[in-house]
């Protein structure tokens, strides 16, 4: 069965991040003319026709948008510089700061307890990034992958530093912890696959145009 | 390892079944043959290796993408390859050395510790063509042309090449102070095409206005023949190494539009792959339609180097494998049933039929019919001797 029909040489596919950089990000696509013909939000189905016959949109968890560009199975797509950094970039093209979802980084320990010598404990979904991290530090640090509610893990004994996203910080303080040390700042990101740019270049030029002046609008206004 | 798991191969492992193993076959004896007929001599260098002359001038990515094993003989490593090309420089520069241009070709089983990507396994067969001896613009063209013929091989009619040179980045990072660090993060970036990135990184380094701005506009320099233009216009007072690498360009890009003009081609000034590697032109070879990589090559003219021999370079190489899986399926021609009797007129019959035709033969306890085991026609014997019949 073919999903994505149409001679794939004319056609593009734009894998969209589920949530908060969604709602942040069709405003850009609309700009560059492209919009959804229907409620992406209401709907289950998984690919979405849009106003531009040989444009349609995947939306997907914001971790599995790098593979599906990576691969090709989207040809651009929107996700943060948080899952860029923990993927890797390899096969993709990361051309525009979409300045969109806009947090950060950090390190959190529990409040009031000093960081801890020697080697550490860390839980984090960030596996590489927090490998990274402190090995920069000249850490060694033991890191536990877990996939959601970090902040249990220092309170339950199970890590001594969590990594995570932080956006107000609000999560942090409600759980008595305290952010650390900040380690990127984050936003999202327009990838683009790289065969994709190289074969449809014409395609793909014009909007990623469209949607940098629409972010240059957005930043200065 | 339980009975239900053991017939498992390693992830990323392949093997060829039928019956694409007759078309990989087949594609395999075509492309020799062609590269035979320009000339090409055909090397068959041994699987492992010392680890010495296999990782030559080649970079990081080449040692963690090698198999390695202890010599019981020698206590030192070998390497079992996961490249060809590191082999030919080493057979041009002492096995098989000559006095002019060499041309060597290959067809190849290699292993890589990790897939270079997702899509292509860990056990392809490297089909490729080595240059040496050469600098000419006229041995790039004539190694780009072996590569789309190679691609054509299968059928495929939309063909997309992709060129760059390195020659523009080096010469543009020749004339600042950067350390090697950095430059390693700066190619990243650059190849990335993130120019948030590219400029905070330009911008923390201190790089003097003008050649950061050069620097700046290379992500954004990829699309049809006339961002050539472009770039001539935008790097007019750079170093002699840019600008001669954008002429370079340029005057071979005029030669491969004129002798296919159904390709489509594509300039990527960006396109840092094998930076380390590559000393000038370096190409990719994509049918429209299917997103992978299927052939690739460029300007390797250090490698020889460390054999004591360095020599002009070019070359290009591909997968086997995935050429095959975007190939016309080939019809495999239909057979002629025969019993395995012991008579000689039999015998002799299909002796002479195999000159040209497959004649299976069936034996008395093989339950399957002629048709099963793919036979359209079968040998019966009529008062004249054996006659080839339809079904």
């Amino acid at each position: 069965m073919v999903l994505i029909d149409t001679d794939m040489s004319d056609s593009l596919v734009i894998a969209l991040s589920k949530g908060r950089i969604l709602k942040e990000t069709l405003p850009l696509l609309k700009s560059a003319g492209i919009e959804p013909l229907e409620d992406l939000e209401s709907s289950r189905k998984l690919i979405f026709p849009t106003t531009q016959q040989n444009v349609q949109l995947i939306v997907i968890r914001a971790t599995d948008v790098p593979v599906y560009v990576q691969y090709g199975g989207a040809d651009i797509g929107v996700t943060g510089k948080d899952v860029l950094m923990e993927h890797g970039a390899e096969g993709l093209f990361e051309l525009l700061d979409l300045h969109i979802a806009r947090c950060r980084l950090m390190t959190a320990g529990v409040k009031g307890v000093a960081p801890k010598s020697g080697r550490i404990r860390v839980a984090t979904k960030f596996v590489n990034l927090a490998k990274q991290f402190y090995s920069s530090k000249g850490v060694q640090a033991d890191i536990i992958k877990l996939y959601g509610a970090m902040e249990l893990a220092p309170l339950l004994s199970l890590a001594d530093e969590i990594v995570d996203i932080v956006d107000t910080g609000n999560t942090l303080k409600a759980n008595g912890l305290e952010p650390r040390e900040m380690i990127a700042q984050v936003s999202s990101r327009l990838i683009v696959n790289r065969s994709s740019m190289k074969m449809k270049h014409q395609m793909i030029s014009p909007i990623v145009e469209q949607i940098e002046q629409a972010v240059q609008k957005s930043i200065t206004a | 390892m339980s009975k239900s798991d053991r017939w498992l191969l390693p992830d990323g492992v392949e093997e060829l079944l039928p019956p694409q193993a007759w078309s990989a076959e087949s594609l395999r004896r075509k492309l020799l043959d062609l590269y035979r007929l320009w000339g090409y001599e055909l090397i068959s260098p041994p699987l492992i290796e010392y680890l010495e002359s296999l990782l030559t001038g080649t970079g990081n990515d080449l040692d963690l993408q090698t198999f390695k094993v202890t010599d019981q003989l020698t206590g030192r490593l070998m390497g079992v390859r996961a490249d060809i090309t590191p082999q030919a420089a080493r057979i041009d520069a002492h096995c098989w050395k000559k006095k002019g241009v060499s041309r060597l070709c290959y067809a190849d089983s290699v292993l890589h510790t990790t897939p270079e990507n997702q899509m292509t396994g860990r056990s392809p067969i490297q089909v490729g063509c080595e240059l040496f001896g050469s600098r000419s613009l006229a041995s790039d063209i004539e190694i780009i042309r072996l590569m789309i013929e190679t691609i054509a091989m299968t059928g495929s009619e939309q063909l997309h090449l992709d060129l760059s040179h390195v020659g523009l980045f080096k010469g543009l990072i020749a004339d600042i102070d950067i350390s090697a660090d950095n430059e390693k993060l700066l190619t990243d970036a650059v190849r990335r095409k993130s120019l948030p990135d590219v400029s905070a990184l330009l911008a923390e380094m201190q790089i003097d206005a003008s050649a950061a701005e050069r620097l700046k506009s290379l992500p954004g320099l990829i699309g049809g023949i006339e961002i050539l233009d472009t770039a001539q216009d935008l790097f007019a007072d750079a170093n002699e190494a840019a600008t001669s690498a954008i002429a370079e360009l340029k005057e071979i890009c005029q030669h491969i539009a004129a002798m296919y003009p159904n390709l489509s081609i594509s300039i990527d000034l960006a396109d840092l792959r094998g930076y380390h590697y590559h000393t000038g032109l370096v190409f990719t070879g994509y049918v429209k339609g299917c997103g992978r990589v299927l052939a690739k090559g460029g300007r390797y003219d250090a490698i020889g180097q460390v054999f004591g021999r360095a020599r002009a370079a070019t070359g290009f190489s591909c997968d086997l494998k995935s050429l095959v899986e975007i190939a016309n399926v080939e019809e495999i021609p239909r057979a002629i049933y025969a019993p395995a009797a012991s008579d000689a007129e039999l015998i002799k019959t299909v002796a002479s039929l195999r000159i040209t035709e497959r004649v299976i033969q069936g034996f008395e306890d093989d339950k399957v019919t002629p048709a099963e085991l793919g036979c359209d026609r079968v040998l019966v014997k009529t008062d004249s001797g054996w006659v080839v019949e339809a079904i």
